[in-house]
């Protein structure tokens, strides 16, 4: 079985984001990119499926500029098989994205789709349900644990109550989340040998798919700054503020 | 305009999410609707006819909906799409699974997460974990939203007067079953929608020590949560998370024990009307945006804290 990992390149994810000054958006220039954090869970658990003997394949597709192609490459020095990088300027919403994968999930006629829960640029947690629509094929999300089994997959999921747990049947769309595995280090032979991966180039317009904008952002501002508070030295201090002060007690 | 709001329940009663919901339907719209997708779900149905600025309420019941399967659920909301301009789920686990499919089913291009309605196009939503606001105007016929239920007043569970109409089942595809859920069971007041929050951070160094935050919580009728890093050192269960990744909440007295204050963590409390800190490490970020900070080691402040409680009621 061949398996799917989108993978987006953002700003890593420990670095504090700056809005730029004529407020369109936030400032990517000379800024450290990495791979999303839940699509390293996504290409870390695929690739303890293929060690586990349920998967062939692991093709890593990114979509968005050419330098995504850095990305990939993180995924297949982490195990990936082999790559796919979309290219697009034109900036990409998580419909567009869910269309150009569904025609490379058909192009490689693979039957399992496992990917992050939302990217931590746009936190738009919209893709992998999005897609699942398009191909008509079950939905996981929010998933702590996945179990192969004949049918397809049970998945455990993380709901505002607690936990639930969901018999897929296969082909599915899984969407991962925090707790599901720690992903692993590249090595830096496996670095070395990623370079040699196939990545195979396309366009939207190779894949038949219209990406123009439905959404225009028309400002991007810094969230309202909290004044300063002030320290207290003593529970009765504390307790004091909280009542006749804030009289939130 | 007719605005469509996906009721959360469990059939029974309306979760406390749906009713922020039709507040921010309200201010898009006069003609509110509430679909109630369930098993058996008369109840639920019959107390969303009750709340405030809600005109109809169409209830689907059949088994395919009793467990919220996101496959069999979206088909519903694509069929009844067609009637209004917005349809509106609140910013939960159950509207982020469900609202994504059925916009691609519609082709429209879903607005995660809103806080504020500037207009019948155009919303205002965080970006980056909260560190940056963004502007979005739709162009889509029909718009398609998730909304943050901490940015909106929840509407008055009473003194609405709702037709109801029931509504035609779309079938089970079969693609998924429900298997079992493990729900934490609490008497305390849920997350999201708490007054009070006191939280614990990885400083807690245990899940017994966990008890300790629990009496001051029932103290003050406060909900009990936590840092990704208590969690994830296994101190409590997921479902207690505050952050980004976890839940999003704006009480209006939030309390972070031993809590260093990571970016993932303040994006999810940093709307809290007040804000205090305990925390022994006076370097703390959790102090940038706290109203009252006490740097203090909190085995010892906490028991001190619980003493001045007792003495101040």
């Amino acid at each position: 079985m061949k398996v799917l990992v989108p993978v987006k390149r953002v700003i890593d994810a420990n670095i504090k984001v700056r809005v730029k000054a004529d407020q369109s958006g936030v400032e990517l220039n000379n800024v450290k990119m990495a791979m999303n954090p839940f699509c390293e869970i996504a290409v870390e658990e695929a690739i303890r499926m293929k060690e586990a003997g349920s998967v062939e394949e692991i093709i890593v597709v990114a979509a968005g500029p050419e330098k995504s192609q850095e990305t990939l490459r993180t995924g297949l020095a982490m195990g990936a098989d082999r790559g796919v990088l979309i290219t697009s300027d034109t900036p990409l919403e998580p419909l567009s994205v869910a269309k150009l994968l569904k025609a490379v999930v058909e192009k490689e006629g693979t039957e399992l789709v496992l990917m992050g829960k939302q990217a931590i640029d746009g936190d738009n947690n919209q893709t992998g349900q999005m897609l699942s629509a398009l191909l008509g094929w079950s939905l996981g999300t929010f998933v702590s644990t996945i179990e192969c089994n004949d049918g397809g997959y049970k998945v455990v999921r993380e709901v505002d109550g607690g936990l639930e747990s969901v018999q897929l049947t296969k082909p599915s769309v899984i969407t991962v989340d925090l707790r599901l595995n720690e992903p692993r280090y590249a090595s830096l032979p496996n670095i070395m040998k990623a370079k040699k991966k196939q990545i195979d180039y396309y366009t939207p317009d190779d894949l038949g798919v219209d990406v123009t904008p439905r959404v225009h952002v028309l400002k991007v501002v810094e969230p309202p700054p909290r004044e300063a508070g002030i320290m207290v030295q003593s529970a009765a201090e504390l307790v004091d503020k909280l009542k006749n002060e804030a009289k939130v007690i | 305009m007719s605005v469509l709001v996906i009721a959360e329940h469990d059939n029974a009663e309306i979760r406390a999410a749906t009713l922020n919901t039709v507040t921010a339907a309200q201010q898009l719209g006069d003609d509110i609707h509430v679909l109630v997708a369930g098993a058996d779900c008369a109840a639920a149905a019959n107390v969303a006819c009750q709340i405030s600025g809600v005109t109809k309420v169409h209830v689907a019941d059949a088994p395919e909906y009793a467990h919220d399967l996101v496959e069999n659920i979206a088909p519903l909301i694509q069929q009844l799409a067609g009637d209004f301009s917005h349809v509106l789920a609140p910013a939960s686990t159950y509207g982020k699974n469900i609202l994504p499919r059925a916009a691609a089913l519609l082709d429209v291009q879903q607005i995660s997460d809103i806080t504020e309605i500037q207009s019948a196009d155009t919303f205002v939503r965080p970006i980056y974990a909260g560190n940056a606001m963004a502007t979005v105007q739709s162009t889509d016929a029909i718009k398609l939203i998730t909304v943050r239920t901490t940015a909106f007043e929840a509407a008055a569970e009473t003194g609405g007067s709702a037709t109801l109409e029931e509504v035609a089942a779309t079938g089970d595809t079969g693609l998924s079953q429900f298997v079992g859920q493990e729900l934490t069971r609490s008497e305390r007041p849920e997350l999201t929608t708490a007054g009070i929050i006191i939280s614990g951070g990885r400083g807690m160094q245990s899940s017994e020590n966990f008890a300790m935050l629990e009496r001051i919580a029932d103290k003050l009728g406060a909900a009990v949560g936590a840092s990704r890093a208590a969690v994830d050192a296994g101190y409590v269960p997921n479902d207690y998370q505050v952050g980004q990744t976890g839940k999003v909440v704006a009480p209006d007295l939030y309390i972070a024990v031993g809590i260093s204050g990571a970016i993932q963590h303040l994006a999810g409390m940093k709307d809290s009307k007040v804000i205090v800190a305990i925390n022994k490490d006076e370097e703390a970020p959790i102090f940038q945006v706290a109203d009252f900070g006490w740097a203090a080691d909190l085995f010892k402040a906490i028991p001190e804290f619980e003493a001045a409680l007792d003495d101040a009621a």
